[in-house]
């Protein structure tokens, strides 16, 4: 059976005999990866679609905030302290009379930001200590999974009170702690993820080709535990988010002027009956971005979900 | 049949660990391979069949060292196997293959057929990607696909043409030896037929020798030169297929053949019927571990476990009927 020689002939005068009684598809069919099985899943599910177009309205008010409105955020003028909201000031102004929609519009910035970093800092160290620990297991799983359970017998809150306390009150502070807290999350999703992983078929086969533990790690492991990293990546912004307005609002996290929601709703607590809308819009834009990643990670979810497939 | 010998196990053993109580110690162990040994000749193939649970898979991983033996010798093309450090054996991979009972769990899901075919190459040298992509489109058409397969995904491949991919990938760096891990039983009938078919041009065409694993007694004898029986992860019975087929020694393989059904409605045959269930190899019976069911036990077969050994030209048994 030599190919070289083969290649002369059409496919119809020297038929493959391995090929006889095969039924052959004729027509050719589309390669289809599974990742754009599930983007075109994603793009089906009108939860998660309004969730991203959530996420896209805060990211452009974000990143154009200084087109948007003519305030710089920061900027106090007490004469106009405590106005309701009107044309000048579309969300009103606070108790020291800086414009509500700026602070929130430079906010969205610093809330997408930190739970970005934090998601990034834990998803490195996380999956990389998942991974070794799923993948050596022995002493090496027993002492890093230690370190995870111990990380999670704190309350996460506490956990980053008492981080910030040793580093000091910032906001770079409170990233790391979010980061932190968020490590045994990711660690623990993937070490269990490879440990199932482990035993497949396929990962013994690339073993049976002589493949090194890194090729088998990072090509073969790594891509099939992607999925449900990615969605907890998803939903761990809008936690990482949450956590670091709780740290603002305890005052552990961004400082003044910094115009961070956490911080916002803290400082405005006093005026809840004076000027609620000082605390209805921090509050509700924690919420829709909160609620905006959560529903891209359900749909991701269910999206990357082989059983859910139709 | 001339030929040398390409691959020699002797006293293989693997005993899985288990563990229980509240630290997790060592209560016991389940032999699943017990001290077996085999040659295989160049370019031959050798069956191996037994029930579910007999431990043929688990010799056949033990070989290849995917699941690492407790004890015993693999000698393969001169080289002690069980010896090896791990950059040698993983050298020595591309010599030894394996193809694998579940087309669906063998290939890797998010990996294009290319990329599958083509990492065994890459893994061992060979570096370009034009000349990988050539050996490829090859590949697949020897075992009879299109060469434009290579750009779709496992999930796009019936459970017959995703074997086939399986086979491709071990050919891929022209192995001596492959050990065929019941790599038809997850397949249709009209399926399998076809893929032992080709199976058995490629060992032609490649000169290739083959541990063929199976429970199916009538596949086996399809494909095999010889066939060995395995029972409780020892060793019962090994010949020339004819030969066993024709002759069985061992009460067990006579129980195993006598349940071959054939498609005759009107050809009576005595079927011996085993009595009671396989034992726990976790806790095997003493002497020889077939004598809970066989129906000519003797006292002997309690007390002595029968050594496996040649009764007759290239007829190896393992029972006290033959001593």
């Amino acid at each position: 059976m030599k190919i070289d020689e083969k290649s002369n002939y059409s496919e119809q005068l020297q038929p493959n005999p391995a090929k006889i009684g095969q039924q052959m598809d004729l027509n050719e069919v589309e390669a289809f990866s599974p990742w754009k099985d599930t983007w075109r899943q994603l793009r089906k599910n009108r939860f998660a679609t309004t969730g991203a177009m959530v996420i896209l309205f805060f990211i452009l008010l974000g990143l154009l905030a200084p087109f948007i409105t003519a305030y710089p955020y920061a900027e106090q003028n007490l004469v106009e302290r405590l106005k309701p909201p009107s044309a000048e000031h579309w969300l009103g102004t606070d108790h020291l009379g800086r414009d509500i929609f700026t602070r929130i519009a430079y906010g969205a910035r610093i809330s997408l930001q930190v739970g970005f970093f934090a998601v990034t800092g834990a998803l490195v160290f996380g999956t990389l200590l998942g991974v070794i620990a799923g993948y050596f297991g022995r002493w090496i799983d027993m002492i890093i999974s230690r370190i995870f359970d111990i990380l999670l017998a704190f309350p996460s809150i506490l956990l980053a009170i008492s981080v910030v306390a040793i580093l000091g009150a910032s906001l770079q502070n409170a990233l790391i702690a979010i980061a932190i807290i968020n490590i045994p999350i990711f660690g623990r999703l993937v070490r269990s993820r490879v440990i199932s992983l482990r035993e497949e078929e396929y990962i013994m086969a690339a073993r049976a080709q002589g493949m090194k533990n890194g090729r088998i790690l990072f090509h073969h492991i790594l891509p099939n535990s992607i999925a449900p990293i990615i969605v907890q990546s998803t939903l761990g912004f809008g936690t990482a988010i949450l956590e670091a307005a709780a740290l603002g609002f305890l005052g552990l996290g961004a400082q003044p002027p910094t115009p961070e929601w956490g911080k916002m709703l803290a400082e405005s607590r006093d005026f809840i009956q004076l000027a609620p809308w000082t605390l209805i819009a921090p509050g509700i834009s924690i919420m829709l971005v909160v609620l905006g990643f959560n529903l891209i990670g359900d749909g991701l979810r269910d999206a990357l979900d082989p059983k859910m497939k139709n | 049949m001339v030929a040398k010998p390409l691959l020699e196990v002797k006293g293989l053993k693997k005993y899985f660990d288990v563990k229980g109580g509240v630290f997790g110690r060592k209560v016991g162990e389940v032999k699943a391979v017990d001290d077996v040994s085999f040659t295989v000749m160049e370019g031959e193939i050798l069956g191996i069949v037994g029930e579910s649970g007999c431990g043929k898979s688990t010799t056949g991983k033990s070989i290849l060292r995917l699941i690492e033996p407790t004890d015993g010798e693999v000698t393969f093309d001169g080289q002690n196997i069980a010896s090896l450090k791990s950059e040698q054996l993983r050298k020595i991979r591309r010599d030894m293959q394996i193809i694998f009972q579940d087309p669906y769990a063998s290939l890797n899901p998010r990996h294009t057929v290319e990329k599958i075919i083509s990492e065994p190459l890459l893994i061992h040298g060979m570096k370009h990607a034009a000349e990988r992509k050539k050996r490829v489109r090859e590949l697949l058409e020897i075992v009879g696909l299109n060469a434009y397969h290579a750009s779709r995904y496992p999930h796009q491949f019936s459970g017959g043409q995703r074997q086939r991919i399986g086979i491709a990938r071990a050919l891929a760096n022209h192995p001596k030896l492959i050990i065929c891990d019941e790599p038809v039983s997850a397949l249709d009938v009209s399926v399998q037929s076809q893929i032992l078919n080709l199976m058995e041009e490629l060992r032609d065409a490649f000169q290739l020798t083959y541990i063929f694993i199976a429970h199916d007694l009538s596949v086996v004898k399809h494909i095999s030169d010889r066939v060995a029986v395995m029972y409780l992860g020892r060793m019962a019975e090994l010949a020339d297929k004819d030969v066993l087929y024709a002759d069985p020694k061992h009460p067990y393989t006579k129980a195993l053949l006598s349940a071959v059904p054939i498609p005759d409605p009107d050809e009576k045959k005595e079927a011996i019927i085993l009595e009671g269930d396989i034992p726990s190899p976790a806790n095997p019976p003493t002497g020889c571990a077939f004598h809970t069911r066989c129906p000519v036990a003797m006292s002997v077969c309690k007390e002595v476990r029968p050594t496996f050994k040649m009764v007759d030209q290239d007829h190896y048994v393992a029972c006290h009927l033959y001593e």
